[in-house]
């Protein structure tokens, strides 16, 4: 048997042996693997990160004495939950238990959304979608087959993607959440916040959030980071129409009329630089545009601002003088979904600049400069040239975007006069895409556009209702996925590994993206023999090895550089036009676009209409949770969150069930119940994210509470990149449902 | 010794996870609970309070549940902790309808369950399951008698109450406020 100490010795080989070519010390590591990888039956624990949402804690699968998942913890050594899971995490125990859960591949017989399935063979289902691709690559180019994702399984389907030929490889998590934040920080900083964000929290002295509500979002880590900032002292701002639980942890809750953040935003600003309160030297030192800047507010006073947020000038000053007294160690946090009002890259360029003249950028208790370690790619050979880029899915617009847009996939679908071409074939990985994408007629017109719709995923989710080809797959407790190397303060490797074999007839990601290869011709793109293998190569590439992160879970690597926070005695480069923070913004400019963020107003509600505001619930991410028997005893619907002014008005009783309209005319499927509540404003209503499915097949969550989604269907598309804007659409309430007009 | 527990409300942000962890810890059926989370709002818009607390068992000095059980299944432990012994318990309910706290809830299989402070795990020198798994750590537990224990001291800096104080069990859940 290989000693440890041999074992480690072979990884430093390896090491060595890759520069030069590397495949005979592979071939040599190979032929040690089936003695380095555990037998996961035999471990009383087993590694996992978590998939329930994208925050992907590192825990720890513990087993009853039969063999089945007993709990699952939080890894200690994890910097993404210090040992602590979230409710959904903890939860996710129930992901596996669902007995609702896909159980085989099912094939479509009849016409798209009438649901007739049979059940097939894996073979079976992978010819299909095969054939399916090959057709449409062959009739159209394969850059008309796109691909969807949200989670781990996208890594795999995603390298599938790029050796067929397609560029157009969609997250929802961009477009639809965070890309405005990050289009603002890279035009801003020349780097964007990422995932987990670079927040420096744990030792901020003050944290400004806007419309963001840590604690009802679980992002594990910043609300852990945001309980030390509290025992520690610090100042917690809060902007919110509504009394969020961070607002309730706050010095300051800013109860601010919906929609007006940007003037609050700008008049901040302005005190801040008119009073001096500016963090000078980094200023001087770091910043391009400060003069421009200081000109381009000095109309945006408080006063101004009072007219249009509700919020009292000596409120405004008050709370500047609150960061420009804890700064740097200031966050004004830059939020994650962000995708409101069409304008939220400006928004977040506003965000951006106030963090940048108060010095908070890559500095202690402001935000920190995050290190990774990046994994080797697995040998394969260069992927194809596609033809055409994802961003000739919308010619000539949203010109800063980065990443492919989900919505805009979505919308190329649907053919038109101004593409030479649309998308005739989706994968759709891991996302519900009737509930995630605003707009829901336009999806499912799209989606009837189309030649072939594989879905992939554990849970019989609206979007496998349409799908032409169901690939079920195994949840996250029954499979390896990709190593997690996510940026923290120190680079960590976390592994997850099956802590059971798969129930049902369901497989990994992994397994279906290289049966798929193996049809499509491209098995040299997944040249290893099984995942088990492709992870051990990866991790001996840089010192570890599979059977090491097995016994471990996480490994912490040191950084690259000791530059955690910046040194004030060095000069940095910032990766913008000019090498310095962009309070002006040369990139905004030149694509046409206010290189410094002005503030527009929105449209209003009408009469005996409200805002529809939504957000989460601790206990969900998004849909992806709403039939977990864990969680659902927990919160097993949505309520609808009425200022009690507006209940008396319309005579509704706490608990009342109601029904939502829109003021496209558009009627909520099923009725929500009334939460009657002074923790929300009287223009707006507000509720939680990811109820009202209407599919039959999940037993626990059909038909319970509404579907903000279903009521969203003006989009406020941002100009910029192309972001979503959802936040610009109200609702009026109904006694009755009422038909359906036509127009929903 | 005396075990007890202290909840900071301002720093619980209610999501929970003390419910879940203990359910999956403790086997808790799905539907059952043996801690639940309670949200106090005060005040009108926009002048509003909130509070947040995790809540179970209180663990009392002087115990309604003990002196009422008629089989002695409801017993005192070691540390005060109060526990239930399944197999005595004949689940006639009368420790439910005497605790002020609801505490206690009918298990399926035909007795009376509630929190243990995870004595199982404390007996490994472990935290109970919620105390372990707050991502907030609002929670804090340990032995009253003991000065330097976490709960000790962080009674002893901040301050803090008990709930229906005046139902004279002397209850050892401490919020603190």
């Amino acid at each position: 048997m290989t000693s440890r100490r041999d074992f480690i010795k072979i990884a430093g080989v390896s090491l060595g042996g890759m520069t030069a070519g590397g495949k005979a010390a592979y071939q040599a590591m190979a032929n040690t693997l089936e003695k380095n990888s555990l037998d996961p039956t035999l471990l009383n624990r087993t590694p996992t990160y978590c998939e329930v949402c994208f925050w992907k804690c590192a825990g720890w699968v513990y087993k009853k004495p039969d063999g089945d998942i007993w709990k699952i913890t939080g890894n200690p050594d994890d910097y993404n939950c210090n040992g602590r899971f979230c409710p959904r995490g903890t939860g996710g125990v129930g992901m596996y238990y669902d007995e609702d859960r896909l159980q085989t591949p099912l094939i479509r017989e009849g016409k798209r959304g009438s649901q007739y399935y049979r059940k097939a063979t894996w073979d079976e289902a992978l010819d299909k979608v095969a054939e399916g691709m090959k057709k449409i690559a062959q009739e159209h180019g394969p850059e008309c087959v796109a691909l969807f994702n949200h989670g781990s399984g996208g890594t795999y389907f995603g390298h599938l993607m790029k050796a067929f030929g397609s560029p157009n490889i969609a997250a929802p998590s961009y477009a639809q959440c965070r890309g405005p934040r990050e289009v603002a920080f890279l035009a801003t900083f020349g780097e964007g916040v990422e995932s987990p964000e670079r927040t420096d929290i744990r030792d901020t002295r003050c944290l400004v959030l806007i419309g963001s509500h840590l604690g009802e979002n679980m992002h594990n880590g910043q609300v852990q980071e945001m309980s030390d900032a509290i025992d520690k002292g610090a100042t917690i701002i809060t902007v919110d129409p509504r009394f969020s639980t961070a607002a309730g942890k706050s010095k300051f809750w800013l109860p601010i009329k919906p929609a007006t953040d940007l003037a609050l935003l700008l008049s901040w600003i302005h005190v801040i630089i008119n009073e001096g309160w500016y963090d000078k030297d980094y200023v001087d030192k770091n910043t391009f545009g400060f003069d421009l800047l200081r000109e381009h507010v000095q109309n945006m006073t408080p006063e101004w601002a009072y007219g249009i947020t509700t919020i009292a000038p000596h409120i405004i000053r008050e709370t500047a003088r609150e960061m420009a007294n804890a700064s740097p160690a200031v966050i004004i946090h830059p939020g994650r979904h962000v995708t409101w009002y069409g304008d939220d890259s400006q928004r977040l360029r506003a965000v951006a600049i106030l963090n940048a003249i108060l010095g908070s950028w890559g500095r202690r208790g402001g935000y920190y400069n995050p290190d990774t370690l990046k994994l080797p790619e697995y040998p394969h050979p260069p992927f194809p040239t596609p033809q055409r880029t994802w961003r000739e899915a919308f010619p000539g617009k949203y010109p800063l975007a980065g990443l492919a847009l989900a919505s805009g996939l979505c919308d190329a679908t649907i053919p038109a006069l101004t593409r030479n071409c649309s998308i005739k074939g989706w994968i759709v990985d891991g996302t519900n895409l009737i509930e995630t994408l605003p707009n829901q007629k336009n999806t499912i017109e799209a989606i009837q556009n189309l030649d072939l719709l594989v879905v992939v995923d554990t849970m019989p989710m609206e979007i496998t209702g349409w799908a032409d080809v169901i690939l079920p797959e195994c949840t996250y407790l029954e499979r390896y996925d990709t190593v997690r190397t996510g940026p923290h303060r120190q680079p960590q490797l976390a592994l997850r590994m099956p802590a059971v074999a798969p129930r049902y007839d369901t497989k990994p990601a992994s397994w279906m993206a290289k049966e798929l290869a193996k049809r499509l011709g491209l098995e040299a793109y997944f040249a290893w023999e099984s995942i088990e293998e492709l992870i051990d190569w990866q991790l001996k590439q840089v010192g570890s090895s599979l059977a090491e992160m097995q016994r471990i879970g996480v490994k912490t690597f040191p950084r690259k550089y000791d530059d955690l926070y910046f040194n004030p005695a060095e000069s940095y480069e910032f990766n913008t036009s000019t090498g310095k923070i962009e309070l002006y913004s040369n990139e905004f400019a030149n694509a046409g676009f206010d290189p410094i963020p002005n503030y527009t107003p929105h449209e209003e509600p009408p009469p005996g209409f409200y805002r529809l505001n939504y957000g989460r619930g601790p206990a969900h991410t998004f849909s992806r949770t709403s039939n977990n028997p864990n969680l659902t005893d927990i919160m097993d619907e949505n309520v609808l969150w009425i200022n009690p002014k507006v209940a008396q008005e319309w005579g509704i009783k706490p608990g009342q069930e109601i029904w939502l309209k829109n003021q496209d005319g558009v009627v909520s499927q099923f009725p929500i119940k009334a939460r009657v509540t002074e923790r929300i404003r009287w223009d707006s209503v507000y509720m939680v994210h990811g109820f009202g499915h209407d599919d039959k097949r999940l037993t626990r969550c059909y038909g319970k509470g509404a579907s903000d989604t279903r009521m969203i269907t003006k989009v406020h598309i941002d100009p910029v990149m192309g972001g979503t804007g959802m936040r610009g659409n109200f609702v009026t309430f109904l006694f009755e449902p009422e038909t359906m007009e036509a127009k929903s | 010794m005396r075990y007890a527990m202290a909840v900071d409300t301002k720093k619980c942000v209610g999501c929970s996870d003390c419910v879940v962890a203990c359910q999956t810890e403790n086997h808790v059926p799905i539907g059952y609970c043996r801690d639940w989370v309670v949200e106090v709002t005060d005040g009108t818009y926009p002048q509003l309070e909130i509070e947040l607390r995790s809540e179970r068992c209180n663990h009392c000095n002087n115990s309604p549940c003990v002196r009422c059980c008629p089989t002695g299944a409801s017993h005192y432990s070691e540390g005060g902790i109060v526990l239930v012994t399944p197999n005595e318990c004949i689940g006639c309910g009368a420790c439910i309808a005497s605790c002020p706290y609801d505490a206690r809830y009918p298990h399926p299989d035909g007795y009376v369950d509630k929190c243990t402070f995870c004595i199982h795990r404390i007996k490994k020198g472990l935290k109970p399951a919620c105390v372990a798994v707050c991502p907030t750590r609002c929670m804090y537990f340990g032995d009253l008698d003991d000065p330097k224990s976490e709960v000790s001291e962080v009674l002893k800096r901040r301050k803090h109450k008990t709930l229906i104080p005046e139902a004279g069990t002397s209850p050892q859940l401490y919020f603190l406020i």
